[in-house]
């Protein structure tokens, strides 16, 4: 088992965001939680990754246990992510973004880095080659010197997933991919999941809205309501469960 | 215009240009007390450029580059003057001390970089405005203590320093500054100090170890804050807790925004300007004290970020982080070459 949550508890002040979630995720598998706003999909990524500290309940990566590790020790652990709304580095160029991800691949120290020593030359090169060859695997080398924020929409949406891939992880987690598309863009985006998964050997967990895109690629599906786990299981079970629809549509509702 | 506007671009475009300068820069920073080649007064205000453009590259790492808000430079300026004026009055003997002199700045650096290590860690847990706050209460601690100490004057002071601040250790020690700091923000380290300012959250997420980066911005910056007010003190020759108040850091914070955040450039230009303009205002008397402020209230209106804000002179950029992505396209360009 590569990822496993157990009884991951959080609490905003008195008010339980996510309640008793458990989650056991196989080597490249790709699942998706689903549920209606405020049901508490992206505080479990923030609860994963670190942002916030589960108040109780354990989330472990190959056995290694990461509650009360920082966000940068998880991301080193192999667990990167992409946001709701897009949070790129505003005013620094594509190349930077995807550079700065390397962080924690640099293996020069401080010193050399204050006087530019033979060890900072190599890494340096070797550092703005990968990033490059990141950047055209994602075909957005012609931007590497534009400020990401003048970016169209689209790509910076792809800038951030480039940008998540740089960390080296082996879990990428993706919130809302889908947001702000029209229908031929979800398509395209849903072949470029299946694709990215496969170059990079990734297990993919995605949080979305679209149904069309959940159903289309997701092995298996988590539903929450209210910060609990209302169903889980196959897309087709998710899409006959009773529960689902009710709190989908309220009762007697359709999916 | 356009023929300067060509000169120009020639003139920044060639890299080769500036190890040249930096030779004549030495040379003449050597001749010109030599010779006399221009007066005393000339050359103190040359000083105080020298050490006002150590103050705000330093600062700028912290207040441009990591988009904090720091006003305590001027204490860490304070631990580094009264650290080399223990030194130089009290301990090390006169005949000395103009041969200890480099490693009396070091130490006095080193002493600031320690305090600043101290002022790291608030700034794990908070930023923005409530940094600010802990800066400035760092800034009273520092006045206060000094005060109160009367081995070293309390608050009258450390007078009779000896003058060592020459103009050719203020030059190298300008370069050395500039260097480092530029060395440090064109690094992985320095690249994680931006993504600080850009989003602090993501960069975390990005793998970037942010409390490192932080300690090591604080260090940097506040080691030279020191450097500065070593030779501040030995420019001087009398130091008092009153010189190290809030005015001065409000100076300094003055030259960073003038002259441009997040540009080792505009930290020159603004210190440069800052310093002469001041010297030029003087015949103005109190009145310069009503023009500078205007002056800072139009450039707020009209370029918020500074003179050179966000943007570098192509000097101070690394080569091969200035082409990173035209270097990658010749390689590629050969090896699908070679491919076919």
């Amino acid at each position: 088992m590569l990822l496993q949550a157990k009884e991951v508890t959080h609490f905003f002040g008195g008010l339980c965001a996510v309640d008793n979630f458990n989650l056991d995720l196989e080597q490249h598998e790709l699942i998706g939680i689903i549920g209606p706003n405020g049901a508490g999909k992206t505080t479990i990524f923030n609860l994963i990754t670190g942002v916030y500290k589960a108040t109780r309940g354990s989330i472990r990566i190959g056995g290694i246990e990461l509650v009360g590790k920082t966000p940068n020790q998880i991301t080193a652990l192999g667990i990167a992510r992409t946001f709701q709304n897009i949070r790129l580095f505003r005013d620094l160029t594509v190349l930077d973004n995807v550079r700065i991800a390397n962080y924690s691949q640099v293996k020069y120290n401080p010193i050399e880095a204050m006087f530019h020593s033979g060890r900072y030359d190599e890494e340096e090169k070797r550092i703005a080659n990968h990033a490059m060859d990141l950047l055209a695997v994602f075909k957005l080398q012609d931007y590497a010197d534009e400020a990401s924020k003048n970016l169209p929409y689209g790509l910076q949406r792809r800038l951030e997933i480039a940008r998540a891939l740089a960390t080296h992880p082996k879990i990428l987690l993706l919130d809302e991919p889908a947001a702000g598309m029209n229908p031929n863009e979800i398509s395209q985006l849903m072949e470029f999941i299946g694709w990215i998964r496969k170059e990079f050997d990734l297990t993919v967990i995605l949080i979305e809205h679209q149904m069309r895109l959940v159903m289309g690629i997701c092995e298996r599906i988590t539903v929450l309501d209210f910060g609990a786990t209302l169903a889980e299981g196959l897309p087709k079970e998710i899409q006959n469960n009773p529960k689902v629809m009710e709190a989908y549509l309220g009762e007697g509702g359709d999916l | 215009m356009n023929r300067l506007r060509m000169i120009w671009e020639k003139i920044v475009t060639n890299r080769k240009l500036l190890p040249v300068l930096l030779v004549v820069g030495l040379l003449l920073s050597f001749a010109i007390p030599k010779f006399g080649l221009l007066n005393q007064y000339v050359v103190l205000i040359i000083i105080y450029v020298g050490i006002n453009i150590i103050l705000s590259t330093s600062l700028n790492l912290i207040n441009g580059y990591m988009g904090e808000f720091s006003v305590g430079h001027a204490g860490f300026m304070a631990v580094g003057a009264y650290i080399s004026a223990i030194l130089t009055t009290k301990i090390i003997p006169e005949s000395l001390a103009p041969w200890l002199f480099p490693l009396v700045v070091i130490a006095g650096g080193i002493g600031a970089a320690l305090i600043g290590l101290l002022v790291a860690v608030p700034s794990f847990k908070t930023r923005g405005d409530y940094l600010a706050i802990v800066t400035l209460a760092f800034l009273m601690i520092v006045k206060s203590v000094i005060e109160n100490i009367e081995a070293i004057g309390g608050p009258r002071g450390i007078p009779g320093i000896t003058r060592l601040t020459t103009l050719p250790w203020t030059f190298i020690w300008v370069v050395i500054a500039v260097w480092v700091i530029r060395n440090f923000v064109y690094s992985n380290y320095g690249r994680g100090v931006l993504s600080i300012r850009e989003d602090e959250i993501a960069s975390d997420l990005m793998s970037v170890n942010s409390r490192q980066v932080k300690m090591l911005a604080f260090v940097i910056s506040s080691f030279f804050a020191g450097v500065a007010g070593v030779l501040f003190a030995h420019v001087l020759q009398f130091i008092s807790p009153r010189v190290f108040d809030i005015i001065k850091s409000t100076d300094i914070l003055i030259m960073v925004y003038l002259g441009g955040i997040g540009s080792i450039a505009g930290s020159i230009l603004g210190a440069v300007i800052f310093t002469v303009l001041l010297e030029v205002l003087r015949p103005l008397g109190m009145w310069r004290m009503v023009l500078m402020p205007l002056v800072l209230v139009l450039l707020m209106i009209y370029r918020p970020r500074g003179i050179m804000g966000l943007r570098e002179f192509r000097w101070f950029i690394p080569g091969y982080d200035l082409f990173a992505s035209k270097i990658w396209r010749k390689k590629k360009e050969v090896k699908d070459a070679a491919a076919s």
